[in-house]
C-alpha cells in the first residue's frame, strides 16, 4: 500500500529541489554578467586602485613610500627618483618611478589610502582587477597612472624654475572672517 | 677612576667622572636628555637650547661656608631661577637635576614649536624622514598643531649642491652648526659656515671645489634633520625599508666597520647595497668613515660583473663554460706543473689561508706571491713591531710622540687620520713628520723634516741613533710610515730603521707603540699572514693562478692563466680561465687591519650569477687534485687557520663578532644623540698581539743599509684617496673626485 507520501519521500528531494527550480527560473536574476554589466556600486567602494594627477597633468604622487609602509600585506612596492624642471613628473623634488601594486596580495583595506600624504592613490569602485596569470595582477605605475585631463599633457612636463618646488602644500588657509 | 663626582638626577644617584656634562651624565642612567646641537663626539656650544634642565647644587651657608642640610641630614638644594643648559653644564659634587618638571617639559614643546615656525612639510619625502631626531623628538615633546601663520613662514632653497656629494636643503637646517662643527673640528676642512644672522641664518660652503672634504658624508650622518644628504642615498629608499648587514671596509689599512644597507631593487630585480653607513667602534673608527668607503659600493651590482666562467676556446676567444668544465680544466693544467700563485690584498683571510695551503700541502712545484709586492717586503716587520695589543688611539695624547715617515695619513689612512689628529691637537701628543712633499698632517706638526724623493729609507738609516735618543724620554712612540718612491728593498730597509728605533728608544713591543703601516689596502696584514714563506719562481712557469690581482706588473709569465675575478680586467681578459668570485658584500669572512685587528665582514647580498667565493673555487681545484679538504663555510676555515696560524691563535668567529657596550652609545631608539651610525652588533673585532711583545722574541737590532735610489720606483704615484681603480670606477657618484686626481696626478 502506498501512500503519495510514501511515493514522494521514495523521489526524496528531486521534486523539492524542482519546485525550487521553478520557482526562481521565472523570477529576476540577482547576479549580472560581469564584466558585461556593471552594477552600480557604493561610490565609497574600496575597488582597484588609481594613481590620480593635479589638473595640471603632474602626477600627486611623490613617491614617499608611506603607502608601502602602511600596507598590512606588503603589497606595494615604491622607488623614487628625483625630478628637475626639464622633466618633472611632481610637484617638488620627489616622484615614483617605479610603483606596483599586487592585486593578489591586496586585501583592499585602503590603509594605502589614508597613508598617502598627497591623496594620490585612491581605491575607486571602477573596475575590478582580474587577470590569467599573476604577473598580470602585479599593476604597474602605467596600469595605475590614471590618463592626463583632455588637452593637458601628461609626464613628464619641463616646467618653470621655481613653480614647483614643494611637494606637499599646506591645506588653504581656513577663513575665519565674521 | 679617582675622581668621580656623585649627583642626582630625577632623584637617582649616579657617579661620573669629573667635567662631564649633565647629558652624558644622565645618559649613563639611561635618561635620554634630548638635544639637537650637542653632539658626545663635538665640543658643546649650547645652540639649540633643546637640553634644558633644572639644576640645583647643595646650599652652601655664607656665614659657614659649610652645606645646609635639612633636619634629616640631607643637604638643602639651591634651585637655579632660569633652566639650564644641560650640554654645556658640567656636573658638580651633589649637583641635583630635575629632567621632567613641568617646566621642563613646557621648555621642550617651546623649543620645538620655534624650530618648526619655519620648518617644511617635507618628511614623506625627506631622507631623513623614519631616522629624523626632529620627528622624532616633535611627536615626542612637540605641539601638535602650528601656531604659526603659513604666510610667515620661511621659503629658502631645498636644492643646493654643497660639492658634488653632498646636498642642503636650506628649508630643513635648524641651525645646529653640527656640520661645522665636524668639519673644523674633526676632520679640519674648514668648508662650511654659517652665513647672515637670525632667521636668515644659512649654511654655505666656501671652498673651491665646494665642499672640498673626505669626510663629508659623516655631515649628513650627525645631522639632525634631513638638511644634509648624500648625493648618493638621495631618494634611494626609506631607511625603514633597508636591511642591515655588519661589514668591513675593504679600501684601506684602517678596516672601518661599516653597516650595509640593503633593499629590493627593481633595476637588479634583486637586493642592492643602498647606501653604506658607520658602524661604532670605539677602537677603529668610532662613528665615522671616510667618502670612499661609503660611495664606492657600486661594484658590487655593476653591470659587467662576471656571472659565469669563461674559457679561452679553440678560436681564442674567452666563451662561456661551467664550473665543472672550467675547475676540471684548472686541475688539470695545475697537476704536476710549476704554478706561480698572486693574490690580491683585498681577498680574505680564508681565501688567502687556503690558497697558501694549496701551494705548501697540494701543488708539488709552486709558489706563491702577495701582490702588491712592495708591502710584502716589509709586512713581516711591520707586524713583529706593529703597535701592542692593547693599543687605543684614544690614550695617545700628551708625552706621546707620533712619528710619520714617508706617508700621507689622510690619503692613505683617512680615518687615522682623524683621529692621530686628534691626539696631537685635542691632546697634546707631539707630532715629528718625515716626507718628500707636503700633506695635510703637515698643519699640526711641531717638526718637520724633508728629504729628497725617493730618500725615506737613506733619511731614517742615517737618522736612527739621533732619532732614538730623542725619543727615549717619550711616553709612548707610535710610527706611522708609507712606502712612497720605494722600492721592495728601500720599504723594507726603511722599516727596518723605524723598528730600530723603537728597539733602542725603548717602545718595542709595548701598547700605544709601536710601528702602523700605511698598507695600500684592506688585508695585506691578513693575506701577508696567511701565505706560507715560498721563494718566487722567476722565468715562465707553466700556470699562473690569480686571484684578485690588480697590478699588472705582478702577473708572471706562464703558459696558461687562471684569473679569479669581479670583472673582465684587462688581466682577466689576456687569461685561459676567468673564474667569477663574489665581492665582499656576498659572502663572508674576514680580514686582518693594518693595525692587526682581525674582524668579520658578513654577508648582505646574494650572489651575482654563478658567481662563487674565492675560497670555494679554490678548495674545488684543490679537491680535484686530491686535496681531502671539506669546508662548508669560512668559520670552518677560519677555525683550521687558527690552529695552525700562531698569530691567529685562539681567534675564532665567536671571539671576532662579540661586541661590547661602546661609550658614547650612538645608533639606538635616540637618534638625537650620536647620529644615524649604527650601533654595533655584529662584532668589534680582536687585535693579535704582536710579536715584540711576547716574551722570547729577540728584539735586537739589526743594522741597515739603505739601498740605493730606484729609479723605476721614483715614477710610482703617490697614493691618492679616489685613485682610479676597478672599483671606484664604478661608481658614478665619485666620477668627478677620481678624474680630478688622475689630472692632478698627470701633471704632477
Ligand atoms: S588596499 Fe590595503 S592591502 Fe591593498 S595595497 Fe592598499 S594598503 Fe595594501
Ligand atoms: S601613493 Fe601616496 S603614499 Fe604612496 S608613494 Fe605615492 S605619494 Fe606616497
Ligand atoms: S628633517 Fe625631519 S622633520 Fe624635517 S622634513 Fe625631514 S624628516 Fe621631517
Ligand atoms: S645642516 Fe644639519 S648639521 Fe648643519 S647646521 Fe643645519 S641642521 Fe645642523
Ligand atoms: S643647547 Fe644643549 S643640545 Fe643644543
Amino acid at each position: 500500500m502506498s501512500s503519495v507520501r510514501d511515493i514522494l519521500s521514495r523521489l526524496g528531494g528531486i521534486p523539492v529541489g524542482f519546485a525550487t527550480v521553478f520557482k526562481t527560473f521565472f523570477r529576476k536574476p540577482v547576479t549580472v554578467q560581469y564584466p558585461e554589466k556593471q552594477k552600480p556600486m557604493s561610490a565609497r567602494f574600496r575597488g582597484r586602485h588609481h594613481l590620480k594627477r593635479y589638473d595640471d597633468g603632474l602626477e600627486k604622487c611623490i613617491g614617499c613610500a608611506l603607502c608601502a609602509a602602511a600596507c598590512p600585506s606588503d603589497a606595494i612596492y615604491v622607488e623614487a627618483a628625483e625630478n628637475n624642471n626639464d622633466k618633472r613628473f611632481s610637484p617638488g623634488e620627489r616622484y615614483a618611478k617605479t610603483y606596483e601594486i599586487n592585486m593578489l596580495r591586496c586585501i583592499f583595506c585602503g590603509y594605502c589610502e589614508d597613508a598617502c600624504p598627497t591623496n594620490a592613490i585612491i581605491l575607486e569602485p571602477i573596475e575590478f582587477p582580474t587577470g590569467y596569470t599573476r604577473e598580470g595582477m602585479i599593476y604597474t605605475k602605467d596600469k595605475l597612472l590614471e590618463p592626463a585631463p583632455a588637452g593637458v599633457q601628461g609626464t613628464p612636463q619641463a616646467t618653470p624654475a621655481g613653480k614647483f618646488e614643494r611637494a606637499i602644500l599646506p591645506f588653504p588657509p581656513i577663513d575665519v572672517s565674521v | 677612576m679617582a675622581d668621580l663626582i656623585n649627583l642626582t638626577i630625577d632623584g637617582i644617584p649616579v657617579a661620573v667622572p669629573r667635567g662631564m656634562v649633565i647629558v652624558d651624565a644622565a645618559k649613563k642612567i639611561d635618561n635620554d636628555i634630548p638635544v639637537f646641537c650637542y653632539h658626545p663626539k663635538l665640543k658643546p656650544v649650547g645652540m639649540c637650547r633643546m637640553c634644558l634642565v633644572d639644576v640645583g647644587t647643595p646650599k652652601i651657608d655664607p656665614a659657614t661656608k659649610q652645606v645646609v642640610r635639612t633636619e634629616d641630614g640631607k643637604p638643602v638644594i639651591a634651585w637655579m631661577p632660569k633652566l639650564q643648559t644641560a650640554c654645556t653644564t658640567p656636573v658638580s659634587e651633589g649637583m641635583a637635576v630635575r629632567t621632567n618638571t613641568k617646566q621642563v617639559l613646557d621648555a621642550r614643546n617651546n623649543v620645538l614649536e620655534f624650530l618648526l615656525t619655519s620648518h617644511p612639510l617635507d618628511c614623506p619625502i625627506c631622507d631623513k624622514g623614519g631616522e629624523c631626531p626632529l620627528q622624532n623628538l616633535t611627536l615626542a615633546h612637540g605641539p601638535g598643531l602650528s601656531r604659526f601663520e603659513y604666510e610667515a613662514k620661511q621659503h629658502n632653497a631645498k636644492h643646493v649642491p654643497l660639492g658634488d656629494l653632498i646636498f642642503l636643503d636650506r628649508e630643513r637646517c635648524i641651525q645646529c652648526s653640527r656640520c661645522i662643527r665636524f668639519q673644523d673640528d674633526v676632520a679640519d676642512d674648514h668648508v662650511l659656515q654659517f652665513h647672515d644672522r637670525g632667521r636668515h641664518m644659512e649654511i654655505v660652503t666656501f671652498s673651491d671645489p665646494p665642499f672640498d672634504s673626505y669626510f663629508g658624508g659623516n655631515t649628513t650622518d650627525i645631522c639632525p634633520v634631513g638638511a644634509l644628504t648624500t648625493a648618493d642615498f638621495r631618494f634611494k629608499a626609506r631607511p625603514w625599508e633597508l636591511d642591515s648587514t655588519p661589514s668591513v671596509c675593504t679600501h684601506c689599512p684602517v678596516g672601518c666597520n661599516i653597516s650595509l644597507n640593503t633593499r629590493l631593487e627593481t633595476r637588479t630585480g634583486g637586493h642592492e647595497i643602498k647606501r653604506v653607513m658607520p658602524r661604532q667602534n670605539e677602537q677603529v673608527n668610532e662613528i665615522w668613515t671616510c667618502d670612499k668607503g661609503r660611495f664606492v659600493h657600486h661594484f658590487t651590482r655593476a653591470e659587467d660583473r662576471l656571472t659565469h666562467p669563461l674559457v679561452r676556446d679553440a678560436r681564442g676567444k674567452l666563451v662561456e663554460s661551467t664550473w665543472e668544465a672550467a675547475l676540471q680544466l684548472v686541475a688539470d693544467k695545475a697537476r704536476g706543473a710549476r704554478v706561480s700563485g698572486v693574490i690580491g690584498d683585498r681577498i680574505a683571510n680564508e681565501d688567502a689561508h687556503l690558497f697558501g695551503s694549496l701551494f705548501s700541502d697540494v701543488l708539488k712545484d709552486g709558489a706563491v706571491a702577495m701582490s702588491p709586492a712592495i708591502p710584502a717586503a716589509y709586512a713581516d716587520i711591520a707586524r713583529a713591531y706593529g703597535v701592542g695589543k692593547d693599543t687605543d688611539f684614544k690614550q695617545l695624547g700628551k708625552g706621546d710622540t707620533i712619528l710619520v715617515v714617508n706617508g700621507d695619513l689622510e690619503e692613505s689612512a683617512p680615518v687615522w687620520f682623524l683621529r692621530l689628529r686628534q691626539a696631537v691637537v685635542d691632546r697634546g701628543a707631539k707630532l715629528v713628520i718625515a716626507h718628500d712633499r707636503s700633506s695635510k698632517m703637515h698643519r699640526y706638526a711641531s717638526r718637520i723634516v724633508t728629504y729628497e724623493l725617493g730618500m725615506a729609507a737613506h733619511w731614517a738609516s742615517e737618522q736612527t741613533t739621533e732619532l732614538s735618543a730623542e725619543l727615549k724620554s717619550a711616553r709612548n712612540v707610535l710610527i706611522v710610515f708609507g712606502d712612497e718612491k720605494l722600492s721592495a728593498e728601500g720599504a723594507r730597509s726603511l722599516a727596518r730603521s723605524l723598528a730600530n728605533i723603537l728597539i733602542e728608544s725603548g717602545h718595542a713591543g709595548k701598547a700605544n707603540s709601536g710601528l702602523l703601516p700605511l698598507y695600500p689596502h684592506a688585508n695585506t696584514q691578513g693575506v701577508f699572514d696567511m701565505l706560507p714563506a715560498t721563494t718566487v719562481t722567476t722565468g715562465k712557469v707553466d700556470v699562473a693562478w690569480l686571484v684578485g690581482v690588480g697590478n699588472a706588473a705582478d702577473v708572471p709569465q706562464a703558459d696558461f692563466t687562471v684569473v679569479q675575478e669581479l670583472f673582465l680586467t684587462d688581466i682577466a681578459n689576456n687569461a685561459d680561465v676567468v673564474l667569477p668570485a663574489l665581492s665582499f658584500a656576498e659572502r663572508d669572512g674576514s680580514f686582518t687591519s693594518g693595525d692587526r685587528r682581525v674582524q668579520r665582514f658578513y654577508r648582505a647580498l646574494p650572489g651575482l650569477g654563478q658567481g662563487k667565493p674565492d675560497w670555494w673555487i679554490i678548495q674545488e681545484v684543490a679537491k680535484r687534485l686530491g686535496a681531502t679538504w671539506q669546508y662548508h663555510g669560512t668559520s670552518e676555515v677560519f677555525a683550521q687557520m687558527a690552529q695552525h696560524n700562531p698569530y691567529y691563535a685562539g681567534l675564532s668567529y665567536e671571539t671576532l663578532s662579540q661586541a661590547e657596550p661602546q661609550w658614547p652609545p650612538v645608533g639606538r631608539a635616540d637618534l638625537y644623540y650620536g647620529g644615524t651610525a649604527y650601533d654595533n652588533s655584529g662584532g668589534i673585532g680582536s687585535r693579535y698581539a704582536a710579536p715584540a711583545e711576547q716574551s722570547g722574541f729577540n728584539s735586537s737590532l739589526e743594522p741597515v743599509v739603505a739601498p740605493p735610489v730606484d729609479m723605476e720606483a721614483l715614477q710610482h704615484l703617490p697614493h691618492t684617496l679616489y685613485q682610479d681603480g676597478e672599483l671606484i670606477r664604478r661608481s658614478k657618484v665619485l666620477s668627478g673626485h677620481v678624474r680630478a686626481q688622475r689630472k692632478e696626478a698627470e701633471t704632477a
